[in-house]
């Protein structure tokens, strides 16, 4: 027998084979090629209009590039082109096999109806049709992400700012994707707040061995989370390699003002 | 320049013939909603400006025509339209619902069961089932097309969370042909198992919104609900006080302000039908007792 797992683990989960956009004479995003392996957490970081949120939007398959193609190992293990795909099966994608966590939980939550059916969305989505066996996990995954069960019925309006973010989480991991784009998650949350943030997707990452591509500008979040690092200017990438050996050790000039700039603990 | 200055139900030929093709796509695909170029009406959006241009397009001279508005046949809406089209059509109208031919509606499906040479017409205000829970309109009509109903469910789930039970009493969505969700019109659930499988056409008709839709004779149409909590049409739970009838769906009436209330058949027709026939209900006027005249 030959470890399933091994296999598994051996064929990219995503690639990106010279990913352009232009708008216009303006190019946001030029000749990106990496792969993503099941498991791995990618860190994209830049400052503001270096391209990270264009590239993310490439990825998902939210914009069409101008060059270039992505392509994705779906569940049967075939490796499909992004843009061949049907729209209903890029949606039926995102809301099973894929996650989005928004920087703004607003965009990503339905803010006027209960926590409870935030999480339970997806699962009606796709056929769920038991309102019992949709609340049990829906507060199994409430308490996974630390919101307590007796909030289940508030919506997420009178959430707090961490406890949105938490809930976001829950809601995209409920089908059990295998990969998960975040744009800047603990953007906007105050310091002892994102970490306990950070602690929580670093260990859900762990336990459900998801794949992840997290935007920031924070080399923070980087470092905590994310097993690679590709830094991006202009629109290129300009460097690209393990977290610690890019963050520790960079190579090129504008990392390393980047890595320089941030204060000293 | 030489339009003539009356045509039949009130429409131009062409304006009925666009209506038509529209009601015919709406058939052909039942539950889905027919963008049509829906024309001003001489009443105001909300009075049923959609079921007129309907009941126009689709009434010819032999027609007999019946309104009603929350089921009764007496009201203002009802009395109007029926005079409006007896006034530009010359056709014949009717309270009876077994006699009509083309029933236009407002909120309610009557008791009486329809038959198969009779036409519903629906006044819709607000075609769109998912509306209050997507507000994009470009958005709910890629949820159509995928159908990607999950959206329908949070609505119903949200209701069992709040209230314990699925609160929502009229609009209750229903899934036409296993295909299209559709909104039936602000009608009682109580009335939603009349739409399944029903012998007579019913069409649909949002005027503010222009957009037609249609129930074919005989199609399956099954009301929303989850395993463990079914759909349950409501009614309350008494007799009608006029005709004693325990199966139609009540109006509350409030008689005084000291709590009293009576509760009566929203469908007239069917109540006087019934009281014709000799059903007595707890507050029926006892006219012999009158006519005796015992206290002077």
């Amino acid at each position: 027998m030959v470890d399933q797992d091994l296999i598994e683990n051996d064929e990219p989960l995503l690639v990106a084979k010279s990913l352009s956009k232009s708008y216009g004479r303006i190019a946001a995003c030029r000749d990106v090629s990496f792969a993503l392996y099941p498991g791995e957490v990618l860190a994209i970081v830049g400052e503001s209009g270096s391209g990270k949120s264009t590239l993310l939007q490439l990825l998902s398959g939210q914009l069409a590039a101008s060059g270039g193609q992505v392509s994705y190992r779906m569940r049967d293990g075939v490796t499909r082109d992004f843009a061949t795909l049907g729209e209903a099966e890029r949606r039926f994608l995102f809301r099973t096999d894929w996650g989005f966590v928004h920087q703004d939980p607003a965009q990503g939550l339905r803010m006027a109806v209960s926590a409870g059916a935030n999480v339970g969305e997806r699962l009606m989505a796709v056929g769920w049709n038991h309102y019992g066996r949709i609340r049990d996990t829906a507060s199994d995954w409430l308490t996974r992400v630390e919101i307590d069960i007796a909030r289940i019925d508030d919506a997420p309006r009178t959430y707090s700012g961490g406890m949105r973010q938490r809930l976001q989480i829950a809601r995209n991991l409920v089908t059990e994707p295998r990969l998960v784009f975040m744009d800047e998650p603990t953007g906007g949350l105050d310091v002892s707040v994102q970490a306990r943030l950070l602690d929580l997707v670093r260990s859900l990452v762990a336990e459900l061995h998801l794949a992840v591509i997290i935007v920031t500008h924070d080399l923070a979040v980087a470092r905590l989370l994310s097993h690679r690092v590709m830094v991006m200017k202009g629109g290129r990438v300009i460097e690209t390699g393990l977290t610690d050996q890019v963050l520790d050790d960079p190579r090129e000039p504008y990392t390393q003002l980047l890595v320089s700039s941030i204060l000293p603990p | 320049m030489n339009a003539p200055a009356y045509n039949f139900a009130y429409l131009d030929e062409q304006t009925k013939r666009m209506i038509r093709r529209a009601i015919l796509k709406a058939i052909a695909i039942p539950g889905y909603q027919v963008p049509f170029a829906s024309r001003e009406m001489p009443m105001p959006y909300g009075w049923g400006t959609g079921g007129v241009q309907v009941t126009a397009a689709i009434l010819g001279p032999e027609d007999v025509l019946k309104v009603i508005d929350q089921g009764s046949d007496d009201t203002t809406n009802a009395i109007s339209i029926r005079k409006f089209f007896a006034k530009t059509a010359g056709v014949a109208t009717t309270t009876a619902t077994e006699d009509a031919t083309v029933v236009q509606t407002r909120h309610r499906i009557p008791e009486t069961e329809l038959h198969e040479n009779q036409v519903l017409v629906y006044q819709v205000p607000i075609p769109e089932p998912l509306r209050f829970l997507e507000p994009r309109e470009t958005e709910t009509r890629r949820m159509h097309a995928l159908a990607e109903y999950g959206l329908m469910h949070v609505k119903l789930y949200e209701d069992i969370a709040r209230f314990g039970h699925i609160a929502t009493a009229y609009a209750y969505p229903v899934k036409v042909n296993a295909r299209y969700v559709m909104d039936p019109s602000p009608t009682p659930k109580f009335d939603n198992p009349k739409m399944d499988n029903c012998p007579a056409l019913q069409l649909f008709g949002a005027g503010r919104e222009k957009r037609i839709y249609a129930i074919p004779p005989y199609t399956q149409v099954v009301s929303l609900d989850f395993e463990d909590h079914p759909f349950e049409p409501y009614r309350f739970d008494a007799p009608c006080a006029l005709c004693a009838a325990e199966n139609s769906y009540l109006d509350e009436i409030v008689t005084d302000d000291k709590g009293g209330r009576m509760f009566v058949c929203s469908d007239t027709d069917y109540c006087e039908g019934r009281q014709a026939a000799g059903h007595h209900g707890s507050l029926s006027a006892a006219p012999y007792k009158e006519k005796a005249g015992s206290h002077g």
